[in-house]
This record gives C-alpha cells, structure tokens and sequence, in this order.
C-alpha cells in the first residue's frame, strides 16, 4: 500500500467517525454535560466556601475530564462492533493499529477537545486565578489524548462484552493515575506563580510514549475481541 | 542454545509430573522458614527501641509487599511469553499468579495499616508507597475482574496478556508519579523506613520470614497450577489415565 493510499483511507474513516458523531448530536453533548454536571456535585458535597472550591478547583477539573472521557469510551468501538464494521476494517488493507489510532483520533476530536475548550468556564465558576487557566488548558490539550489511547486499550479489550462499562473503569481508571497527577501538578503550580513547564514536558514525554505504543495495544485488543 | 528443556517445560504433562515432585519439598521448606522466621521474629528478637513491639509486624508486613510486588511483574512477563509464544500452561501460570498476588497485596495494606496506627498514630496516609501499592491492588483487581468477564479461556488469555503487560508499562510510570505527586503536595512527610541499618538479630529472622513467604507462595502457586492443568486437560488422555488410576 502506498502512503498516499494510506493517507486517503485514514481520512476517510476520521471523516466517516466524524460525520457519525455529528449526525448524533445528543450524543455529541452528553460528556460535555456529564463533564459540567460533576463539576457541579463538587461545591455541593463540600460546601460554597471559596477558599476551599480554589485549592480543589484543579482537581475537580481534571477528575471530571476523566471520568468523562472514561465514560464516552465505552461507544468508541462498540457500534462499529455491533453492526459489523469494525470486521470490515480490520480486513482492509490498512494497518489495524493505526485504523485504531484514527478512530481514537475522532473520538478525541468530539469529546477530549471539547472539555478542553470548556473547562477554563468551570474553573473561573471554582474561583481559580487566571494564570491558572493556560495550565488548565495546555494540561488538558496534552492530558486527554493520551487519555484516549490509554483508554481505547481498555475499550477494545471490552467492546465484545455485554456489560463493559464498569469493567472498563476498573481496568482504565488506574492507568490514568499519572496523567491526573502531571495535570493537576500544573495547575496547582500555576496557580501558586510557580514554573509549569516540567509537568508540561513530561504530560508530553507521556503523550510521545502513548502515541507509539498504545496504537499497538488498541490493534490487538481489538483482535482479541473480534477473533475470540 | 539448546530449547528443548523450554518446550519440554512448556507442555502441561510434563509440568505436573514435575511439580508432583517438588511439591512436597517447596511445601516443607515453606512451612520451615516461616516457622522459624516467624517464630524467632516475634518471639526472641529484642523490641526495638523507638517503636517497642509494634515493628514486629514486618516480619509479615514486608515479605507481603515485596511479594505484590515481584509476582506482578512475574506474571506480566509471564503472559508476554504465553501471548508472543502462544503457550498454553503460561496463561495457567497467569491465571493462578493474579489471586495470589492480590491477596499479598491485600496484606500488605491491612498489616500496615495495622502498624500505622500506634506508629504514625492513623490508619492511613496518602503517602507515596502506601498509594502506589493501593494503585496496584486495583490492577490486580483488574485483572482479576476481566478474566472473569469472558466465556471464552482463549480470549480472557489473550485479553488479561495485552491488560498485564500495558500495566507492567505503566507500572514504573505510576510509582514515578505517585512519588512525584507526593513531594509536589506535602513536602517533608513520615519516611516509611527512615534508612536506618537495621540490626544483625532483626535481619537474619526477617530474611527467613522473607525466604519462607517466597517459597510459600511457590508452593500455593504449584497447588493451584496443578489444579488448573487438570481442570483444563481433563478431556486429555494422560489425565483420564491419572485420574482412573486413582479412582
């Protein structure tokens, strides 16, 4: 296969993921709601004062993201699963880690880059201070693919059982622990006036780990679940 | 090199016979080392001089987390060599490995939590180690909990490999971060073992209890895998000929 064949059938199946998603549009708004929503549980469980919804501000936006992402997950592979499609692309020619890698990619595009877009909202609502709000972002656009992929591991290992959304979380969510702690880091940093860059850099060393390996991963989880 | 004895190792036959015949030795040399280690840990070593009687408890509390710790990585290698290869009686390994190993873990929570308290005068600190070894726990849960999910053996076989060796991946990275995590939040917090050189009369008993957990769980490993490769190969010849010679 050339690379320009390549090139054509991967954007095919971005833009086909991309076209589904949007002819769904309830379904295009349930993390971001989801997102806003446990966001909003938090100052209710732990009460309005201002000085404690700042210094858990940064948390609050990251556990939400994730549990967001985590959720939309379980319907990365599980339509093109059920009606059939997920066979027909891994019997073309293209490689299946990176058919995988694209759909992780879509699925990215209306879900991780969303909450990315809206979390400064919320952590203007928690009371952050500004300069904490580039780190909120920049953690967040470094942060949640590599949620994705992670995440996508999981998905596809679960994607031909019938109850595999709490399973999902139980094997994903410990993955996650270190993208969480290099995300909130920053944020806490930033919003002390201390440096962020490290956190910054290492999000990014995990992000270049993630895209070379994980792709890898989602192929055979997905051969797992379709062959077995 | 010669592979024949990696083969040979490799059939499920030949792996009971053999561990039939180790069995009984692991299990006695278990049964003495913690015994012994367990005796003369809690019995005759001196208390210590800070802590009083409650140390004692390391004598338990170490052997089971350093055992967490080794059979996770053991099994994660062990399911890459059973997914790569496709050998059957290394996923049986997996299998057996993953209980065993959750329930070290498990101790090794509840014992410190058990010494925390006169120590550190709380059940529970977000400390980096306590943290990264409750993060460990869930991986074995996970495993645990996806192998179950499928009917099929050969799937969860191939499914827990590919879960087992992402979270031997992710296993360094997270105790990286948790540890990073932890010196980010708090500073200076309550050293698990401050790198004090521990005494003569401490160390030979704790490294007994340690030898003789290790072989213990060699020993409970073998009991289950035995189990496991009758259970799955009970259609094969050579086990309807064990069996109806025993009956």
């Amino acid at each position: 296969m050339t690379l320009r064949g390549l090139v054509r059938g991967l954007g095919c199946i971005l833009r086909r993921d991309l076209r589904l998603a949007f002819r769904n549009r309830g379904d295009l708004m349930n993390p971001l709601v989801f997102f806003f929503l446990v966001a909003s549980l938090f100052p209710l469980g732990v009460g309005p004062s201002p000085d404690v919804l700042r210094i858990i501000g940064g948390g609050v936006v990251w556990v939400s993201a994730l549990l967001a992402n985590m959720l939309a997950l379980d319907s990365l592979f599980r339509s093109d699963y059920e009606d059939g499609a997920l066979e027909q692309l891994m019997l073309s020619p293209l490689p299946l880690s990176l058919v995988a890698v694209t759909k992780v990619l879509a699925h990215w595009l209306v879900t991780g880059l969303p909450i990315t877009l809206v979390a400064p909202v919320i952590a203007i609502m928690f009371g952050l201070p500004a300069e904490a709000l580039p780190a909120i972002v920049a953690t967040l656009l470094l942060g949640t693919p590599m949620l994705s992929l992670v995440g996508a591991i999981g998905a596809g290992l679960t994607v031909g059982l019938r109850k595999g959304g709490i399973l999902l979380s139980l094997l994903t969510l410990p993955l996650y622990i270190p993208v969480l702690i290099l995300g909130t880091g920053a944020i806490d940093a930033a919003a002390n006036g201390f440096p962020w860059s490290a956190h910054l850099m290492w999000q990014g060393a995990l992000l270049a780990l993630g895209i070379t390996f994980a792709p890898l991963a989602i192929g055979a989880s997905l051969r797992v679940s379709v062959s077995g | 090199m010669n592979w024949t004895f990696f083969h040979r190792m490799a059939s499920p036959k030949w792996f009971y016979d053999f561990s039939g015949r180790l069995l009984p030795w692991v299990g006695m040399l278990a049964l003495g080392c913690v015994v012994i280690g367990l005796t003369w840990g809690l019995l005759f070593t001196p208390p210590d001089y800070l802590q009083g009687n409650s140390y004692r408890i390391i004598f338990l509390h170490v052997p089971a987390a350093s055992l967490a710790l080794t059979i996770y990585s053991g099994l994660a290698v062990t399911a890459a060599i059973g997914f790569i290869w496709k050998i059957k009686l290394a996923d049986m390994a997996v299998s057996c490995l993953a209980p065993i190993g959750a329930s070290f873990c498990a101790l090794a929570l509840i014992t410190g939590a058990i010494w925390g308290k006169p120590t550190w005068g709380t059940w529970w600190v977000w400390d980096a180690r306590l943290t990264s070894v409750l993060i460990l726990q869930f991986l074995y849960f996970g495993l645990i909990a996806l192998r179950e999910a499928f009917d099929s053996r050969e799937t969860a076989a191939r499914a827990c490999a590919i879960l087992a060796m992402v979270g031997l991946v992710n296993l360094p990275i997270i105790k990286f971060s948790v540890e990073w995590w932890n010196t980010l939040h708090q500073g200076a917090t309550i050293r698990v073992a401050g790198e004090s050189s521990m005494a003569m009369e401490m160390l030979i008993p704790l490294l007994t209890s340690i030898a003789g957990f290790y072989l213990f769980t060699l020993f409970v490993f073998l009991l289950r895998i035995r189990a496991e490769i009758l259970n799955r190969e009970q259609n094969t010849a050579w086990v309807r000929g064990l069996l109806g010679a025993n009956f």
